[in-house]
C-alpha cells in the first residue's frame, strides 16, 4: 500500500500532462469523423500518443488494416526497449502475470520515472499507472464532447508539464557524469536532425525517437560502458545515501 | 465508418500496441549480464528523455518564447534537484505567466 500511494503520488505530473495531450486527441478523433464513444475506447485499449494520433488518421479511410499494423510497429518499437529495461530492474514479485497486466501501461513518461527506481515494485507500478491512466481517458472524453472549452493559454500551459518532468529526471543525472552529458548532447543532436533535415522530417515522431535514442545509447555503452553489477550496485546505495542525506537537509531547512 | 471496420482497426491498434510492449516484458526474464547491453539499457532512459523533449518542447507551446522561459525554469528548478511535480507545475506556470505578459 505504501509502494501504491508513492507511485499514486509520482503519477500525479504525467496525469496533468495527459489531460492536454489526451484533450488536443479527443477534439482531432472527432475532426477524423470518430464518435465521442470511439475516441474515448481508442484511449482506454491503447494508452499511447503517436500511434493513436497516427491511427485515427488512418481510420478515416477503409481497409488500411497492414499499413495501420506497420506504422503501428514502427512508431511503437521504443516500448520494447522500455520494457526490457524495466524488466531488468523488477522486483521479483513483479512477474508473470503482472507482467501481462501492468506492461499495458507501459508508456514514455511512466517508464521515465519508473526507471528512477532501483528496484521496481509492482504496486509502485500500478499506482504510478493510475492517475495517468484517468487522466488520459478522461482528457480523451472531455475533449471529444466539449471541444474548446479550455481557455488556449491553460491548454499551452499544460502542454509544458510532461516536458517539465522529462527535464526534472534528466538534469540532476547530468550532473553526476560526463557519460551522461554526453547520451543527452547525442540525443538531442539526432533528434534536431530529424526535426530540421527537411528529408528527415518525413519520418514519424515515434520512430525517429526510437532511432536517436538507440543511436545515442550504443555510441554512450561502447564509449563509457557501466561497470559490474557491484559497481551498480554501489554506486545506487551511494545515491541513496545522498539521497536520504539531502533529504534530511531539506527537512533541517524546513 | 461502420462498426466492424472501426472495431478491426481498433484491433490492431490497440493489439499491436499491447504486444511490442508486453512480449519484451513477459520474455526476457533473466538477468542481462552483456556488458554492452547492461550499458546500454543504463543510457536508454536519458537517450529517450532528451529525444523526446528536444526539440520539441521549444514548439509544444503557443510561442517559442514562452516555451523557452517554461523549459529554462525547468532546468533551474531540476538542477536544484526539485520533485518532478514541483518542476512540473512551476514550468507551466511560468509559460502561464509568459503569456499574458506577452
Amino acid at each position: 500500500m505504501k509502494n501504491y500511494l508513492r507511485g499514486l503520488k509520482a503519477g500525479i505530473p504525467i496525469g496533468l500532462g495527459y489531460l492536454s495531450v489526451s484533450f488536443t486527441f479527443g477534439i482531432a478523433a472527432i475532426s477524423y469523423g470518430l464518435n465521442w464513444w470511439q475516441a474515448i475506447l481508442v484511449s482506454m485499449t491503447t494508452v499511447t500518443s503517436a500511434g493513436q494520433f497516427a491511427g485515427i488518421g488512418m481510420m478515416a479511410h477503409p481497409g488500411l488494416y497492414w499499413q495501420m499494423l506497420i506504422s503501428q510497429i514502427t512508431i511503437n518499437i521504443r516500448y520494447s526497449f522500455m520494457s526490457i529495461s524495466i524488466g531488468q530492474k523488477a522486483d521479483k514479485k513483479f512477474k508473470g502475470i503482472y507482467r501481462w497486466l501492468l506492461g499495458f501501461f507501459m508508456t514514455d513518461e511512466i517508464f521515465a520515472v519508473a526507471s528512477q527506481e532501483e528496484s521496481v515494485k509492482r504496486s509502485f507500478f500500478l499506482g504510478l499507472s493510475t492517475i495517468p491512466y484517468i487522466g488520459w481517458s478522461a482528457g480523451t472524453a472531455i475533449g471529444a464532447l466539449l471541444g474548446n472549452i479550455l481557455p488556449e493559454k491553460i491548454m499551452s500551459a499544460l502542454a509544458l508539464a510532461i516536458y517539465g518532468m522529462f527535464i526534472a529526471i534528466v538534469v540532476p543525472e547530468m550532473k553526476k557524469g560526463k557519460s551522461v552529458i554526453l547520451a543527452v548532447a547525442l540525443a538531442f543532436g539526432f533528434s534536431a536532425m530529424f526535426y530540421y533535415i527537411p528529408v528527415l522530417q518525413k519520418v514519424s515522431s515515434g520512430l525517429s525517437i526510437s532511432i536517436c535514442a538507440i543511436v545515442a545509447a550504443l555510441i554512450c555503452a561502447v564509449l563509457f560502458p557501466v561497470s559490474d553489477e557491484d559497481d551498480n550496485g554501489d554506486k545506487a546505495a551511494k545515491k541513496d545515501k545522498e539521497n536520504n542525506i539531502k533529504d534530511k537537509e531539506v527537512l533541517t531547512n524546513e | 465508418m461502420n462498426n466492424y471496420q472501426f472495431f478491426t482497426y481498433l484491433l490492431v491498434l490497440a493489439g499491436s500496441t499491447y504486444l511490442i510492449r508486453v512480449i519484451p516484458f513477459v520474455a526476457i526474464k533473466e538477468k542481462i549480464n552483456n556488458k554492452l547491453i547492461r550499458s546500454f539499457l543504463y543510457y536508454i532512459p536519458y537517450a529517450v528523455l532528451t529525444a523526446m523533449t528536444l526539440p520539441a518542447a521549444f514548439y509544444a507551446t503557443r510561442s517559442v518564447v514562452s516555451a523557452i522561459v517554461g523549459i529554462l525554469v525547468a532546468i533551474i528548478l531540476a538542477y536544484k534537484n526539485k520533485s518532478l511535480t514541483v518542476v512540473a507545475i512551476f514550468a507551466c506556470l511560468a509559460v502561464y505567466i509568459t503569456e499574458l505578459i506577452m
